[in-house]
């Protein structure tokens, strides 16, 4: 039974079972709510096995189909992906539990196999082994995201959902020609053989730049952020949990794959570069959301600031610092999922969210207040979130090499954090002028927001496990420790 | 200069042909071209790429590529147009709006 455990191709069945659950739910839509829950299950239980092989065994690779690299398919798993795949089962679940609640009948049946097929699209795109097959996801995940924001239906969302796909495209088809660039100059589009034989010509160059400024886009790094908000913020709730927790996350998981394993960034000066526009995102995502009258704006715009941070660890380069920016972005993931579902409750309960106009939400929705106010520590950075470790981290790397002035960003963001979430937990327990009906919220609904809060807030006491999973087989050891 | 890079340098006027396009016009329906006409430049670029040594037969490689690329922007495609036609179906217009400056 061990063995046989040990010897599933669980890598390719986190793939293929959300895959055929996409399927299932589309052909018989009237069941989709049970089955969409008994597939997400499932992923997280091969998630879990796939996590216990890589934990016992080290580095997995399939060919698949039998064809190795370079000419087949190779799915490689190791510490880094298997960190993104867990916290992608971590939230999906959620998301998960909390739509079977959100969604009325007609829209389930569209949600469901979406949202599998985005969830299939995410798993295969962190198994990726070559530049080509991550196109192909990021294309699969793209659509399935732009067709999630158009299921709101309103003006707003389809005007955003189509700004949002010509968006998506676009940066992808920059990726796609750095691509094409790439596999001329090398040969072979697989990352491990890239690494070897990857030379500084003018057309690697371009295909570097090429690629990351798609990238870039697709992570809505400011000032390429524009895209984002809107789109954030006129879908469903648990889409815009998805979009902001995970999707803008797959973006980033290659720019970092790309710079640590095939450009060694030798050249400070890019690092540099892109530690400012993450520090600029800081502090003008941190001070849009400031600004709005909107809850779920004022979310959108923070996922912009939190962005910023995990680009700060391009500038300095050391271990200390991707590790950093790796738990930012993983308990970021778990609170901004957590706060857009509490949005999606007080939107459901007040039947709006503009800030002003919130009536005693406090004493309405005490669970989802409280979730959004551990979502908002973890945001903050305060002690002892997940948050808190990330920064940690980062500030510690920033002063360890001398770049002060990055951990300076670090303390300003949380700070505009601090009173972007405090504004909206002020109005949350005040009576407002205009009172309104109130209608009720589904308990697993507010549940499920609190336990992702949770979660984020727990993560930063449980620091040393994901640590040590992203020593497996990582690149952070190699040519770029500091 | 070898005909293959000929093309190659065609595919890449053709990319910056469609961008300035996708950004110069407001209409929804030129924005779709646009991505596409970027698309092909893409492709050709790939194509024209595949024929690196003078006298050997091309890498087949990069047409699978293109071939993958074609499915892939055909479903994106197929989704652009049934977007635009839903939001002139709310809106009245095949166009976007113009972005608040902030």
């Amino acid at each position: 039974m061990g063995a046989s455990l040990a010897n599933t191709p669980w890598g390719v069945l986190v793939i293929l079972l959300p895959l055929a659950g996409a399927l299932v739910c589309f052909l018989w839509p009237r069941r989709s709510v049970p089955l969409g829950l008994v597939t997400a299950l499932g992923v997280v239980a091969c998630v879990a096995g796939l996590g216990w092989q890589v934990a016992e065994q080290g580095v997995q690779r399939y060919a698949v189909g039998g064809w190795g690299a370079p000419l087949g398919i190779d799915l490689y798993a190791d510490g880094l992906s298997l960190l993104m795949l867990m916290m992608t089962a971590l939230v999906g679940l959620g998301i998960s539990v909390y739509s079977s609640g959100y969604f009325d009948r007609k829209t389930a049946t569209v949600f469901w196999s979406l949202w599998l097929f985005l969830w299939a699209a995410l798993n295969a795109l962190f198994l990726s082994a070559d530049i080509f097959n991550l196109y192909v996801t990021l294309e699969l995940m793209g659509l399935a995201a732009v067709a999630l924001v158009a299921l709101a239906g309103g003006a707003d969302a389809l005007i955003a959902a189509m700004r949002y796909l010509l968006v998506s495209l676009l940066g992808s088809l920059f990726y796609l020609l750095g691509v094409a660039l790439l596999y001329h100059s090398v040969g072979s589009v697989d990352i491990a053989i890239l690494a070897q034989q990857v030379e500084p010509l003018p057309a690697v160059w371009a295909a570097v730049g090429l690629m990351s400024a798609g990238l870039l886009l697709k992570t809505a790094l400011f000032p390429l952020h524009f895209w984002l908000p809107p789109a954030h913020a006129s879908a469903p709730a648990p889409v815009s949990a998805l979009l902001s927790a995970l999707v803008v996350k797959a973006s980033f998981y290659i720019l970092l794959r790309l710079w640590l394993e095939i450009f060694s960034p030798g050249d400070a000066a890019v690092g540099q570069l892109l530690g400012l526009l993450g520090a600029s995102a800081v502090l003008w995502g941190g001070i849009q959301a400031l600004r709005q009258t909107r809850l779920k704006l004022l979310i959108a715009y923070s996922t912009v600031a939190q962005l910023g941070y995990l680009f700060l660890a391009f500038p300095l380069g050391t271990s200390v610092a991707w590790k950093g920016a790796l738990y930012l972005l993983f308990s970021h993931a778990l609170a901004k999922a957590a706060m857009f579902m509490s949005a999606g409750n007080i939107l459901r309960c007040c039947g709006h969210d503009r800030i002003a106009d919130l009536d005693r939400v406090a004493r309405r929705l005490p669970l989802t207040l409280t979730a959004f106010t551990l979502a908002g520590i973890s945001s903050m950075g305060l002690p002892p979130s997940g948050g808190f470790t990330g920064k940690w981290m980062l500030l510690d790397a920033a002063l360890y090499s001398g770049q002060w002035w990055w951990a300076l960003t670090l303390i300003l963001g949380g700070l505009l954090a601090a009173a972007y979430v405090f504004k909206v937990v002020g109005y949350a327990f005040t009576p407002a002028e205009v009172t309104h009906e109130v209608s009720r919220v589904p308990a697993r609904m507010e549940w499920t927001a609190l336990v992702l809060a949770l979660a984020a807030v727990l993560l930063g006491l449980f620091t040393p496990w994901p640590l040590a999973l992203l020593d497996i087989g990582l690149p952070f050891g190699g040519g770029y420790a500091g | 200069m070898s005909h293959e890079f000929l093309y190659a340098l065609l595919g890449v006027g053709l990319f910056t042909l469609g961008l300035y396009a996708l950004i110069v016009h407001a209409h929804l329906l030129r924005k779709i071209l646009a991505i596409n006409v970027m698309g092909s430049g893409v492709f050709l670029v790939l194509v024209a790429l595949g024929g690196r040594t003078p006298g050997a037969p091309p890498d087949p490689v990069p047409h699978a590529m293109v071939i993958t690329g074609i499915v892939v922007a055909i479903s994106a495609t197929a989704l652009a147009l049934a977007l635009m036609l839903w939001v002139h179906a709310k809106t009245g217009r095949a166009r976007l709006p113009e972005e608040r400056l902030e």
